[in-house]
């Protein structure tokens, strides 16, 4: 009954806005808590939205609840205790894909959204392979706020130039020239902290494998200790010989600086690098900065993207419904991204709202093939995520790749990657 | 012991906490033990009702035997290290600077300030301070070019060295050789006390250990399927010496009070009989101290054993190399969502925080009892 007045509900409210093209008010009271991380530098973005649901739905109380730190490690913590204690927020952030999936899918702790994508046209704005990643064969399981691309290459063509180099198209490319670089006393690739590194081994894993045998290894039919596989660990050792040795201490940000200083070539880092550099910065890109996508993996767009979802026993489901409607609209969308430095997951996008990045992120994203990032919780669970940061570690310091594979295949089936 | 009406108040009056301590503290650790028997929902961990069967000592055998958890041994190995040098350097350097202040320089009241004041910082502002001044290519590294040297090369945080390098599977003997060793120690001190026979009776279980370890270790089944290097981590130098600055401030003020509580007759008593300063220190002041340093020596240790903040504040979770059962429980329970196996760790930090805890209790306990009677 009540879903019933809901839907009606809804539909009218699509019927208006779809006629007037104007936000209107409706009858929704109450309060709605959503759960995030996004403080600081990607604060501006969430209350961006929180202002357009305030306009929709002036009678509900909008309940901001944030916790601070980098891709959500204590925001995550504090959410499930929350969820273990039986308290749920009404939606909250999580990376689309496995990390939702293995985490909360798997625990039914989460409603099925392909109503209200199939109510809200979604299945066809929103590109099949994302749809595929969000889901399991029982249901779609969030709605993407937006997309953050994974495999980019980032330098500054005037000193690229002045060493006498080109963007490298491949990563034997990369090993031929890295010598030349650093013979200048320049380091090739830029590299930070543990997850950075983690990071690096996706982009040079899908160069490597492909974009078939990269899906291959999350559906477990191509296993970590295939000689493929191996090779990964083999190209990702080579390459680690000419990044920097003090990489450990360093912040994403600091290996950013590296590049735009001038003490080293190349980053492999996801595009959030291009709202540092052009935001915080203040260079322009496509002249102070370039970009490439990382080598060997011209036209795969290795996506990773930030989703809400809906909580079984969420105190508000109807308000938390709205918030969702929210998101994956256009206006929505289109409000949201440009300020957070990431594109819209719809195809339908208004393009001429973002950055010279943006753009050209929004046109791969159309036409690339499209991939699921390891670092950023689309292809494996969190479980795997977190031995995976241990394995990276093992193999910085024993540099074996043999080793380093065993230890992916024992943790992949202990965690049940590919069930 | 009869009920009189004071005692029954003052039972009153503590039941709350009594109550809420056993609830919230003894009750707790008893459901944490418990959990680390079972196995937690395994896929579903964070089901609103996970499957939990009771799988024995499991989690504990994994962490021990399976190759993937050689971070979990490395990171015991971290804490001892960890905690060696806190107490050694904090005990050492507050030492020293009590004894300096002991002499009553000028302004010691400002020195005493300064000294005990990193002790009022948390640890996550330590770490923070420090992850700067250690950074490798700034603070303390570039403080020789100042005067014209060239700049450290010592990666700090980020180094990957490891020396005093062993395999994880000689533990069994290396932990006879160590135990040979003390009792090698009993045996000449019992020697040199005269008793011959007793000397002897230590002797032959050391020979008999050296024996075993370095023939019959082999006997023994092979804990991992392939050897596993541990070692001391160069990495956490720089974490311990931010514990370091920390807390020996307040060794200092611990031995400070020690010193003064000295009769000065003492003092003054060793002066005549013509010690120097250093035999009265040697021969008067420390054995006068060392309680001080047993309460100091376990408070030290069981905060190494919680360093958690300083080493996620200095080095971030994932750095391996300074890593701490403390950080590994954290982020396996609410990252891995592995909460059996992370009860598990926490289970095994807090039987090393009693290992210094209880023989501290007992020790005050009876300490109090004697005063009383």
């Amino acid at each position: 009954m009540r879903f019933k007045k809901l839907a009606i509900a809804v539909l009218v409210g699509i019927g208006l806005l779809a006629a007037f093209g104007t936000v209107f008010a409706d009858n929704l009271t109450g309060d709605l808590e959503i759960f995030s991380w996004w403080a600081g530098d990607e604060g501006p973005a969430l209350q961006a939205l929180i202002d357009m649901y305030n306009a929709q739905h002036p009678g509900v109380n909008l309940i901001n609840a944030t916790v601070t730190g980098g891709s959500g490690v204590n925001a995550k913590a504090v959410l499930k205790t929350r969820m273990l204690g039986g308290n749920p927020p009404d939606s909250f952030q999580v990376h689309a894909g496995q990390e939702l999936i293995g985490t909360w899918v798997k625990a039914d702790r989460m409603e099925d959204l392909t109503w209200l994508f199939k109510q809200e046209g979604w299945m066809d704005v929103f590109p099949s392979g994302l749809i595929k990643l969000l889901s399991t064969d029982k249901g779609i399981w969030s709605v993407p706020v937006n997309i953050h691309r994974s495999n980019v290459m980032w330098y500054i063509p005037a000193n690229l130039e002045k060493w006498g180099v080109e963007a490298p198209k491949t990563w034997d490319e990369f090993l031929t020239i890295a010598p030349k670089l650093q013979a200048q006393g320049v380091v090739p690739l830029a590299l930070a902290t543990n997850w950075t590194a983690n990071h690096l081994w996706e982009s040079v894993a899908l160069a490597v494998l492909g974009p078939e045998k990269w899906q291959q290894l999350w559906d477990g039919t191509l296993s970590f200790t295939s000689p493929e596989a191996v090779k990964v660990w083999e190209m990702f050792g080579k390459i680690l010989q000419y990044t920097n040795d003090d990489a450990a201490s360093l912040s994403w940000q600091q290996a950013t600086d590296m590049v735009v200083n001038g003490k080293a070539a190349f980053n492999i880092m996801g595009d959030w690098a291009s709202g540092y550099m052009a935001t915080t910065l203040g260079l322009t890109p496509g002249v102070d900065y370039a970009w490439s996508a990382s080598p060997g993996t011209d036209g795969v767009f290795m996506m990773l993207s930030d989703s809400f979802g809906l909580p079984k026993g969420a105190p508000n489901r109807d308000n938390a419904i709205a918030w969702l409607q929210l998101l994956g609209s256009k206006a929505g969308s289109d409000a949201f991204n440009p300020l957070k430095g990431s594109i819209s997951a719809r195809k339908d996008s208004d393009l001429s709202l973002y950055n010279v990045y943006s753009q050209s992120a929004a046109a791969d994203w159309q036409k690339d093939i499209i991939a699921g990032s390891l670092t950023h919780g689309v292809v494996a669970n969190e479980g795997f995520m977190n031995d995976f940061a241990t394995v990276m570690e093992m193999f910085l310091t024993s540099r074996d790749p043999q080793q380093a594979a065993n230890a992916c295949e024992a943790i992949a089936r202990q965690n049940g990657i590919g069930e | 012991m009869h009920l009189t009406r004071d005692r029954i108040i003052a039972f009153a009056v503590l039941l709350p906490s009594l109550i809420l301590i056993a609830v919230f503290v003894y009750g707790f650790i008893g459901q944490t033990v418990y959990i680390s028997f079972t196995d937690w929902g395994r896929g579903a961990a964070l089901a609103l009702h996970p499957q939990m069967n009771l799988i024995g000592f499991d989690n504990y055998k994994e962490l021990f035997t399976s190759f993937l958890h050689g971070r979990f041994r490395q990171d015991l190995i971290n804490a001892f290290f960890y905690t060696m040098s806190l107490v050694l350097g904090s005990l050492s350097l507050g030492l020293f600077l009590a004894i300096l202040l002991d002499r009553e320089p000028r302004g010691e009241g400002i020195f005493r300030t300064i000294f005990l004041y990193p002790m009022s910082l948390s640890f996550v502002v330590t770490g923070t301070i420090w992850r700067w001044l250690l950074a490798p290519g700034g603070g303390i590294n570039v403080l020789p070019t100042f005067v014209g040297l060239p700049a450290g090369h010592f990666r700090w945080t980020s180094s990957r060295g490891q020396i005093l390098t062993f395999d994880w599977q000689s533990i069994p003997e290396i932990t006879a050789i160590v135990v040979a060793l003390v009792l090698l120690f009993l045996t000449i001190r019992t020697w040199r006390t005269g008793k011959h026979k007793r000397a002897f009776a230590v002797a032959v279980p050391a020979l008999i250990l050296v024996l075993w370890a370095l023939f019959g270790g082999r006997m023994v089944p092979q804990m991992l399927p392939i050897p596993e290097k541990h070692g001391f981590n160069l990495a956490t130098i720089g974490v311990s010496l931010a514990a370091i600055w920390q807390f020996s401030g307040y060794t200092m003020a611990l031995y400070l009070a020690g010193l003064r509580g000295i009769p000065v007759g003492l003092h003054e008593a060793a002066r005549l009989d013509g010690a120097n300063d250093i035999q009265y220190y040697m021969r008067v002041a420390f054995p006068i101290l060392k309680p001080i340093t047993l309460s100091a020596v376990i408070i030290l240790a069981h905060i190494s054993l919680k360093m958690f903040a300083l080493i996620f504040a200095m080095a971030g979770p994932d750095n391996a190399s300074t890593g701490h059962p403390a950080v590994l429980m954290y982020l396996t329970t609410f990252r891995g969502n592995k909460f059996a196996l992370g009860a598990s760790i926490a289970v095994i930090l807090f039987l090393l925080v009693a290992l210094f805890i209880i023989p501290y209790l007992v020790s005050s306990y009876r300490e109090q009892r004697r005063r009383a009677s």
